[in-house]
């Protein structure tokens, strides 16, 4: 009759066996709630072992995917300035310093040199966490820059964009990134370098009106929210509610938007396969083999 | 005649004058002192008025209900005008109208946003909001006006893209983001002209060019002062405010260096005087045209994406020193 009777004596375990379980150890879900450890998360690159739901992650985690680990992080140097004394709820200036205490990232977007399986590629890649990913001129300022490298190493040029949109405290500043980033992509396409554009959750506003659509090849992962308009922006203007899987990766596929949807396990070997194909280049072995010595 | 709420002393002025002509019409008195009289009066207070608008006034004003838009213009510069349809893939959009005209000897592609001037054509005009297929014909048409070595103008004036479910259907963003790589890369000069409401990604869409300009009372920045408010300070009530704090007016588009230059209106915005702006602009867009015809292709491309790639204002830290993530 043990079901009420208590045969052991409180807890067994003695106190130094005991294990700590840190912070934040497990992570649930958002989109089908199960429960898996930040472990098993980093392991699967942050996708849901179950569901395959694609976690946001930042800038770093992006390159260290692609580039196993060995790259070189450019123009950090250039940070952001209150330019109007922007002042809405907060001033601009305030957040900025807010940010600065807490994220291990300068601004929006991040550049970093690397090769893939030998090829050289150029990466952008966004971080949603500084002020919604939202483009300012440092954002059209490294994008700028990180084109210029390009073409002056000859590298093919990826961004990763994660974004809101503009950012509001830059006005019209930040407006004229679209239109920045824009002009200075033709110069990248007049040197026939490839530009792979990959918009992750979410890509929405001035980024992608300008060079989040302007891929030579346009790639999205799976699940991403990807539109101009913010999905209660038009569900304010048209006043109904908006179909199911509006503005998701899937749905910019299937109106013939996107190149295709790579998943973040497949995103390192896609790479390798288009910049092998971009540079016309047949195999691995072909790469490595030493040019032929004149005799 | 429309007043708009800061204009009350106006207001009261005109129909003062409304009286007293009606006295005069009686024969009876003679009351063309008193006309002559407030006549002045009026001009003064209006000066007075205008001399001092402040940002929200402005967007007010670049959105008075008798303002000039792009058809007007078109139809007191140019000759000849035929307008062309269709983006040759889904649709004619009336938001954004363009095409061939006359500016004397000189053939110009002309386009702009297109507002209706009352309640069934403001309708029919999306309001000046365009889709896709509005983009895509303003494209379809300079990439034509390259190919005959024509010069292009483009007339501003919008309260945003439309931000609507079949809009994102289409790719609404694919579509601005094309015209802002073509128009970069454009072989003939381009010359933007901001006419009334300058709003984010909508306006910039047909205007990335050779020279941009604003009329006096417009407004140009990357969202308007309501969304902003609605956004920024979770309430639509701080849609003065937002237009204050985001600087938005010619003076400061120009001291920033964004546009080149800004265009007079008569006293009182381009409404109370519309075939004054006009005649203004014509010679404006004879003047701007004969300098840009003046330089190759090539450095006009060059030059046109240098300007761009200078916009822009951050500051550079050394590294070893002050790392942002570490800054105060």
């Amino acid at each position: 009759m043990s079901w009420f009777k208590r045969l052991k004596d409180g807890i067994q375990t003695a106190t130094k066996s005991k294990k700590e379980a840190p912070d934040g150890l497990w992570h649930k879900c958002e989109k089908c709630s199960e429960l898996s450890t930040h472990k098993e998360l980093d392991e699967n690159l942050y996708c849901c072992p179950k569901c395959d739901h694609h976690v946001r992650i930042g800038s770093e985690k992006y390159f260290n995917i692609i580039f196993d680990g060995k790259y070189t992080r450019l123009f950090d140097e250039i940070v952001s300035k209150d330019i109007l004394n922007f002042v809405d709820l907060k001033s601009y200036q305030d957040r900025l310093d807010a940010i600065y205490l807490k994220s291990d990232v300068s601004d929006a977007i991040s550049v970093a040199s690397g090769k893939v399986n030998k090829k050289p590629l150029t990466v952008c890649a966004m971080d949603f966490t500084f002020i919604g990913g939202s483009m300012g001129s440092v954002v059209g300022e490294k994008i700028s820059r990180a084109i210029d490298y390009s073409i002056e190493n000859k590298t093919p040029l990826l961004i990763i964009s994660k974004s809101g949109g503009a950012r509001m405290m830059e006005s019209a500043f930040s407006l004229m990134q679209m239109a920045k980033t824009s002009a200075k992509l033709t110069l990248l396409a007049k040197h026939k370098l490839p530009f792979i554009s990959l918009m992750t959750d979410p890509t929405t506003g001035g980024v992608t009106a300008s060079f989040a659509m302007l891929g030579d090849l346009n790639i999205a992962e799976p699940g991403a929210l990807i539109g101009f308009a913010g999905p209660r922006v038009i569900k304010e203007t048209i006043k109904r509610d908006l179909p199911e899987g509006f503005q998701t990766a899937e749905f910019l596929i299937e109106k013939g938007f996107l190149d295709f949807i790579v998943n973040r396990k497949d995103l390192k070997q896609k790479l390798d396969d288009l910049l092998t194909m971009f540079t016309n280049v047949e195999s691995e072995a072909e790469l490595n083999e030493e040019p032929a010595s004149a005799s | 005649m429309v007043f708009l709420e800061f204009e009350k002393p106006l207001e009261l002025l005109y129909e003062q004058l409304d009286k007293i002509k009606e006295v005069g019409d009686g024969g009876v008195i003679d009351v063309s002192d008193k006309i002559k009289e407030l006549e002045k009066k009026i001009q003064n207070t209006r000066k007075e008025i205008y001399s001092n608008l402040t940002g929200w006034q402005k967007v007010q004003l670049s959105r008075h209900p008798e303002r000039p838009y792009t058809l007007f213009y078109i139809d007191q510069i140019f000759t000849r005008f035929t307008e062309l349809h269709g983006d040759r893939c889904f649709a004619d959009d009336k938001a954004i109208v363009g095409g061939l005209a006359k500016l004397g000897s000189q053939t110009v592609m002309v386009m702009g946003h297109q507002k209706g001037i009352n309640t069934k054509m403001r309708q029919y005009r999306n309001f000046g909001m365009a889709n896709p297929e509005g983009y895509r014909k303003a494209l379809r048409l300079m990439k034509m006006a390259e190919r005959f070595n024509i010069p292009v103008v483009c007339l501003i004036d919008t309260p945003g893209a439309y931000p609507g479910l079949e809009a994102e259907e289409r790719g609404q963003a694919e579509a601005i983001a094309r015209n802002l790589f073509e128009m970069a890369q454009l072989k003939v000069p381009i010359l933007c002209y901001i006419i009334g409401e300058g709003a984010s990604g909508g306006a910039l869409g047909i205007g990335l060019g050779d020279r941009v300009f604003m009329l006096e009372n417009t407004w140009y920045t990357v969202i308007s002062p309501e969304s902003c408010s609605s956004i920024l300070w979770r309430s639509w009530d701080y849609k003065e405010t937002a237009a204050e704090a985001l600087k938005l007016t010619a003076e400061h588009m120009l001291e920033f260096g964004l546009i080149d230059e800004i265009i007079k209106e008569p006293v009182g915005g381009a409404h109370t005087d519309p075939e004054k702006m006009a005649k203004s602009l014509k010679s404006h867009i004879k003047k701007e045209l004969q300098t840009l015809q003046e330089m190759q292709p090539d450095d006009r491309i060059t030059a046109r994406i240098e300007k761009y790639s200078k916009m822009g204002d951050f500051e550079e830290v050394d590294l070893n020193e002050k790392k942002p993530a570490k800054k105060k």
